[in-house]
């Protein structure tokens, strides 16, 4: 009998019902159906196929995500009397990685981004903002999602929305070495790029009840933003960003999380993860910089 | 000849119960499913073949005035152990005994001769009548023991006489050792000489009277198997054309060869084929669009095609679509996450046509079956079921609701028993009887004779 809810037409569970069946085929009296298991290899590849999109879509859906919680600490780190010593540390980072963004051609994002660092005070690092971002490498951009930034991101870029976002202009300030990186597809590695969207006009207090309840299913995370950065940055980052490739990325993410996907989006920590040592390393950078 | 229900149609057949064959208790053995049903070209035998690689053949009686029906009951002629399980030892792989398919040689003396195949080996068996022993040697007493020959006396001439009927069943020929693969169908040819086999990648062709040698006509292995696309599923030669052959493929498509062009027929002489709805895409489209059973109508102009949930026929003359497409149960097409879950979305459903081309008939579940009509463009679903066994009793059209509401008499889609399917039907040659093959019962319906 066939139950009365027709089930869910889930990728992964189609994937794990069709490797089952090839499995169960093989110690069937006799042997292996050949029409059979060719039929199951389709359904395989359909839902592998659906699957992989599926995942790219939720890992760029979650960048975006992050970007905007960056951008929305940014804001709230601006008083440093609330601040302390450590914590001062992780607002430059996380200012720098707010920085650190792919700018449009509308420019408002590190506009916005400069404007930040200027009230808090640090003129000499984010003046370099109006052209765009740092960028030390290609590499340290976002590359999980395999996809041209779609219309979307730019749909939040409130100066210009039919534009994507694909260009930046980046100076190192250890080397002065002045970089122009143009980023239609996704380079390697790291979710830590912060590319700003509209959302920075958020109030500090909304955001916070976002996050909050993002990290609400799990116990172990904390809900403050900046305490998760700090338990990412003490933690090794093991992989290296040339050689990061998004199916890596992805089988980490898996691995991290162990069977499934769910609640990737509360673990903003476990993303820095597999951010580029290069990436963490250019932070420093900035710091520097800002200090 | 379909009938439309009772009080409609312009051609009023209305079908009844004549008569179940089988256990009728519900626990069913594995052996006792039943894998193949066929008349012959008469119609007065029919062969069925089952999981546990018997074969038994029913007999229609001759016709008696007496009785109410004027057509003969069918009764079991002949049982026999047609393949038994064996092993491959060097692959150690298990060879099902189960009878996939049989087929009638057409009759040429007093014998009967059917092809009977399970995955591996065809086999070729006469069935044959004696109703007549020897009686009076000289050298053997009645009971069979030898006589002292210096107590012999006198001659005398051995006489035949009469003896209750006994049915032989004896294998002549074992065509074997010739498939990697497993045997999906078997199909004599109109020269009565000839018949072919398919299996999954392959078709040979071979000679009824030669065992050590057939010839393979149709080879789609690639080279890499890794680059294996697709199977065949079924293979049938022209009814009238010695040299016309077609083999559908689990592709959804069905290839006409023909064995004058070429000694290997992979190169199509006409490719059937229609595109895919691409509205319909979802993760099961290959699965339902293999072909599980290819029938030549009787006249040979046209072709039936089965797939998972359609029946369409095909003229020989267009390769590009089908001209009629049948829908035997498209209610079940948001169902096929769970029908792959319970793996009922790879039963091979088979179809028959009527002895005219006007009827075609197929399976579903439920143990329903279906009747489509083509000269009217009616269709007719029936239900193979012991409460609707009294002898005689007319079959009522079922009907399974699709929409929200289900009116009085009509069945829900999640009521179906997905369990109880009829995969084998067969409709006699030159006369309005079916034989319905639930999972382990044989139904036999007739139309209703005024």
């Amino acid at each position: 009998m066939i139950s009365t809810m027709e089930c869910a037409v889930d990728a992964q569970s189609l994937i794990s019902i069709s490797l089952m069946k090839i499995h169960n085929s093989r110690t069937q009296r006799g042997g292996i159906k050949l029409h059979k298991n060719l039929l199951v290899s389709y359904v395989l590849r359909n839902a592998r196929q659906v699957y992989i999109k599926e995942k790219y879509a939720e890992i760029y859906r979650m960048q975006q995500y992050e970007e905007v919680m960056t951008v929305c600490n940014e804001i709230q780190e601006l008083n440093p009397l609330d601040l302390e010593a450590e914590d001062a540390e992780d607002e430059e980072q996380a200012r720098a990685a707010c920085c650190v963004e792919e700018a449009s051609a509308c420019g408002s994002p590190c506009h916005r981004g400069a404007a930040h660092c200027r009230t808090a005070g640090t003129v000499a690092g984010c003046s370099l903002l109006e052209d765009g971002c740092k960028e030390p490498e290609p590499s340290y951009y976002r590359s999980c999602c395999m996809e041209a930034p779609p219309a979307p991101l730019c749909e939040q870029c409130p100066a210009n929305s039919s534009a994507h976002c694909n260009k930046t202009t980046v100076l190192d300030l250890d080397t002065h070495v002045v970089t122009t990186v143009e980023n239609g597809y996704l380079h390697q590695d790291c979710c830590c790029d912060a590319l700003q969207c509209g959302q920075s006009a958020q109030s500090p207090a909304k955001k916070r009840k976002v996050e909050f309840g993002f990290c609400a299913s799990d116990a172990e995370e904390a809900p403050d933003f900046t305490a998760a950065r700090k338990r990412a940055k003490r933690e090794d980052c093991s992989y290296s960003a040339p050689d990061y490739t998004d199916t890596s990325n992805i089988s980490n993410l898996i691995s991290i999380f162990g069977s499934g996907f769910s609640g990737l989006l509360s673990r903003q920590a476990d993303l820095e993860q597999i951010c580029s040592k290069q990436a963490l390393a250019s932070l420093g950078a900035w710091t520097r910089a800002i200090v | 000849m379909l009938c439309a229900g009772p009080g409609g149609g312009s051609n009023d057949v209305q079908w009844c119960f004549s008569q179940v064959k089988g256990a009728i208790d519900d626990d069913v053995a594995e052996a006792d499913i039943i894998s193949t049903v066929e008349f012959n070209q008469s119609g007065e035998l029919l062969a069925t073949g089952d999981k546990g690689g018997r074969v038994v053949i029913f007999q229609q009686e001759q016709e008696s005035k007496n009785k109410l029906q004027c057509r003969g009951e069918y009764n079991v002629y002949s049982t026999f152990q047609s393949h038994e399980p064996e092993f491959d030892y060097l692959k150690s792989l298990e060879i099902e005994e189960k009878i996939n398919k049989i087929r009638w040689l057409p009759q040429k003396n007093a014998a009967h001769f059917l092809l009977s195949t399970n995955d591996k080996t065809i086999k070729l068996w006469k069935i044959s009548e004696r109703d007549k022993r020897p009686e009076g040697y000289n050298l053997k007493e009645e009971d069979g023991q030898y006589r002292d020959p210096n107590t012999v006396t006198t001659l005398r001439v051995p006489v035949f006489r009469p003896m209750d009927l006994m049915v032989e069943a004896s294998p002549r020929r074992v065509f074997a050792n010739a498939h990697t693969y497993h045997i999906n169908s078997i199909s004599v040819n109109s020269d009565c000489e000839t018949y072919l086999s398919a299996d999954d990648l392959r078709v040979n062709l071979w000679h009824l009277e030669i065992t050590d040698r057939s010839f393979n006509i149709v080879d789609i292995k690639p080279a890499n198997m890794e680059d294996l696309t697709e199977v065949i599923t079924a293979a049938e030669f022209h009814p009238n054309q010695c040299n016309t052959f077609v083999y559908s493929s689990s592709k959804g498509t069905i290839r006409l060869c023909d064995m004058r062009a070429a000694a290997l027929c992979d190169s199509h002489a006409k490719l059937f084929e229609e595109p895919e709805d691409p509205n319909n895409r979802s993760f099961f489209s290959e699965i339902i669009s293999s072909i599980s059973d290819v029938k030549f109508s009787h006249s040979g102009r046209y072709m039936m095609t089965r797939d998972y949930l359609s029946v369409k026929i095909w003229d020989l003359n267009m390769e590009s679509r089908p001209v009629e497409t049948y829908q035997v149960h498209e209610y079940l097409r948001s169902k096929l996450c769970s029908l792959y879950e319970n793996d009922c979305i790879f039963d091979k459903f088979e179809c028959c046509w009527n002895g005219n081309d006007s009827v075609v008939m197929t399976g579903s579940y439920n143990n329903f079956f279906r009747m489509f009509d083509r000269g009217y463009q009616q269709d007719m679903t029936l239900e193979a079921s012991r409460e609707n066994s009294k002898p005689r009793s007319v079959l009522k059209p079922r009907k399974v609701s699709t929409g929200g509401k289900r009116k009085k008499d009509e069945i829900s889609v999640d009521s179906l028993d997905f369990n109880k399917k009829i995969l084998h039907t067969a409709w006699h040659p030159l006369d309005n009887i079916i034989a319905v093959a639930t999972t382990n019962n044989l139904y036999i319906f007739q139309d209703k004779l005024i």
